[in-house]
């Protein structure tokens, strides 16, 4: 199988801040692959550098045999993309948000209404389509989102912390989906999250992530295993030296669910 | 040309659909064009400047063009503030061509605002005197439309959050407008403010357009179209280098 992410020494810095330092690893075409880290791991820094949306200070990357500086729309036409924060036009209804992402992607004219409502039938929103963005629930929002990114067919699918926020039955119907489209299409998903659970349940290899760099990666049990733990929390114990700190970062979480609420 | 397009009808679903913020920005023009109107005047008339209410309908229509224009431009903050940005900015698509479809969106929103006024201010008295002038100044109307959505999306490149957003309004907007001469004529001012008044582009646009609504402006039409279309097309490079250059 071949690599369809390669990533050598990739480094950020904004000002003094190195938020990513030297960060090393691939993912195999297929695979679902995880960050795992607390809050400002560096992990949604990592993906902005991965998706062309930011340059790095330096390093190397490859997204499907292209590199993401020079052959930015090669790479942009790889994957598909769900943002840690919400990034819908409110003002739009969801079949003009995938509408609007169809013509930006280049989806043939003939295949486009059928695609978006494969996609939306599919996330379960069909019979809404014609609401306004505004009007939808975190979780329909997150789900439009998933159906956007996945719209033009792309090679790899990244998901920066895309249960965030929801409930536990909309976490699991999502994962279902994704984990299922995994399987039938081949393609590869690329997830952060702060969820030890939901890095061990869902991701086939995962990468720990701390203060900008990857301690240590593999599978679950190879984490597990080479720091002699019981579980995949007591590895993270070991590796970063300190709780993954779950309940703040709960407590964040509820504080940016409560943000958003107020923003719409 | 496809992202070009889909931006533009973008930018114009958005501002159909938004029918108080429609009715919201005629508010303004509309208490210009009759408090002013009716207020100055007499005064105006008898300082033997002629009809004040034809010489302020050109001004308060560069008015609302300027302030839509400039909002539609600096809609880019908002955009970034509600995450819609990063979806764009993602897109295998030129970021000049994105910003081209923004642009020329936020200029027919702000074209169809100042026409809007230009219907309204018939209703108060104001006459074109070439009737058949009306088609030539609509075209003007979206000269002036352009440069100032380009103006504002350039600023709001350079912008990140909605902090900026009073200061434009306060030192940027409202100058351009004073300084403009929609309100009064640009004859016989001190010379410190004469000056002022032609740096700015707004000056020029409104001059424009009461040639062709007057028969008579301050410059030529000439010298109008020159200044226009070369501030125009300054903006809208600097706009889109300064909007390639946007990180989200
Ligand atoms: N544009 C930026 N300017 C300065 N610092 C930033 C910027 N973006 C992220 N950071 C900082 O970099 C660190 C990593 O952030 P991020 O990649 O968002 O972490 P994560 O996604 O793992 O929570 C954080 O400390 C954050 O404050
Ligand atoms: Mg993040």
């Amino acid at each position: 199988m071949d690599n369809i992410i390669e990533v050598v020494n990739l480094t950020k810095k904004f000002k003094d801040f190195l938020a990513v330092d030297r960060v090393s690893f691939e993912v195999k075409r297929g695979e679902i692959f995880a960050f795992l880290g607390p809050n400002g791991a560096g992990k949604s820094t990592t993906i902005k550098m991965l998706t062309t949306l930011l340059r790095p200070t330096a390093g190397q990357m490859k997204i499907n045999g292209y590199n993401p500086i020079k052959q930015a729309n090669q790479v942009r036409h790889s994957f598909g993309i769900v943002f840690q924060d919400q990034s819908l036009d409110d003002e739009l209804t969801a079949y003009e948000n995938m509408y609007f992402h169809a013509v930006l992607y280049n989806v043939l004219k003939t295949d486009r209404k059928k695609l978006i409502e494969k996609f939306l039938r599919f996330v379960d929103l069909w019979d809404r389509k014609d609401d306004l963005v505004k009007k939808f629930s975190g979780g329909m929002k997150r789900r439009l989102e998933i159906a956007r990114g996945l719209l033009h067919k792309p090679d790899i699918i990244f998901l920066d912390e895309p249960t965030l926020g929801l409930d536990a039955q909309t976490r699991n119907y999502l994962w279902t989906y994704l984990k299922d489209l995994n399987k039938k299409e081949n393609i590869t998903i690329f997830f952060t999250t702060h969820y030890l659970q939901e890095a061990e349940d869902i991701a086939q290899r995962i990468a720990i992530m701390d203060h900008g760099q990857i301690i240590e990666s593999g599978t679950a049990e190879e984490l597990i295993s080479k720091t002699n733990s019981k579980n995949l929390e007591g590895a993270f114990l070991t590796l970063v030296g300190a709780n993954i700190r779950q309940e703040e970062s709960g407590a964040i979480d509820k504080l940016r669910m409560r943000r958003r609420m107020f923003h719409k | 040309m496809r992202t070009i397009y889909i931006l533009f009808i973008r930018q114009l679903k958005r501002y159909l659909r938004s029918k108080p913020r429609i009715i919201g920005s005629l508010g303004q023009p509309i208490l210009f064009l009759v408090a002013l109107g009716f207020g100055f005047g007499p005064v105006f008339q008898k300082a033997g400047e002629g009809s004040y209410i034809h010489f302020l309908a050109p001004g308060v229509i560069g008015m609302s063009i300027i302030f839509t224009a400039i909002f539609s431009g600096i809609e880019i903050i908002w955009d970034r503030q509600f995450g819609f940005l990063k979806e764009t900015l993602v897109a295998p698509v030129s970021r000049f061509n994105i910003m081209l479809g923004r642009t020329m969106g936020g200029a027919v929103v702000s074209t169809i605002q100042g026409t809007i006024v230009f219907l309204i201010s018939l209703t108060v008295g104001f006459r074109p005197y070439n009737w058949t002038l009306v088609p030539l100044a609509i075209v003007f109307m979206f000269l002036i439309s352009l440069l100032f959505t380009a103006f504002g999306t350039a600023i709001a490149s350079r912008l990140s959050d909605m902090q900026g957003f009073q200061l434009i309004m306060n030192f940027i907007i409202m100058p351009l407008f004073f300084l403009s001469g929609a309100l009064f004529p640009l004859e016989g001012l001190p010379s410190a403010i004469s000056l002022l008044t032609k740096f700015d582009p707004l000056t020029y646009g409104i001059d424009a357009l009461r040639v062709i609504f007057l028969g008579a402006g301050h410059f030529s039409l000439l010298v109008d179209t020159l200044v226009l279309g070369s501030v125009t097309l300054g903006f809208l490079l600097l706009g889109s280098y300064l909007f390639s250059k946007i990180e989200v």
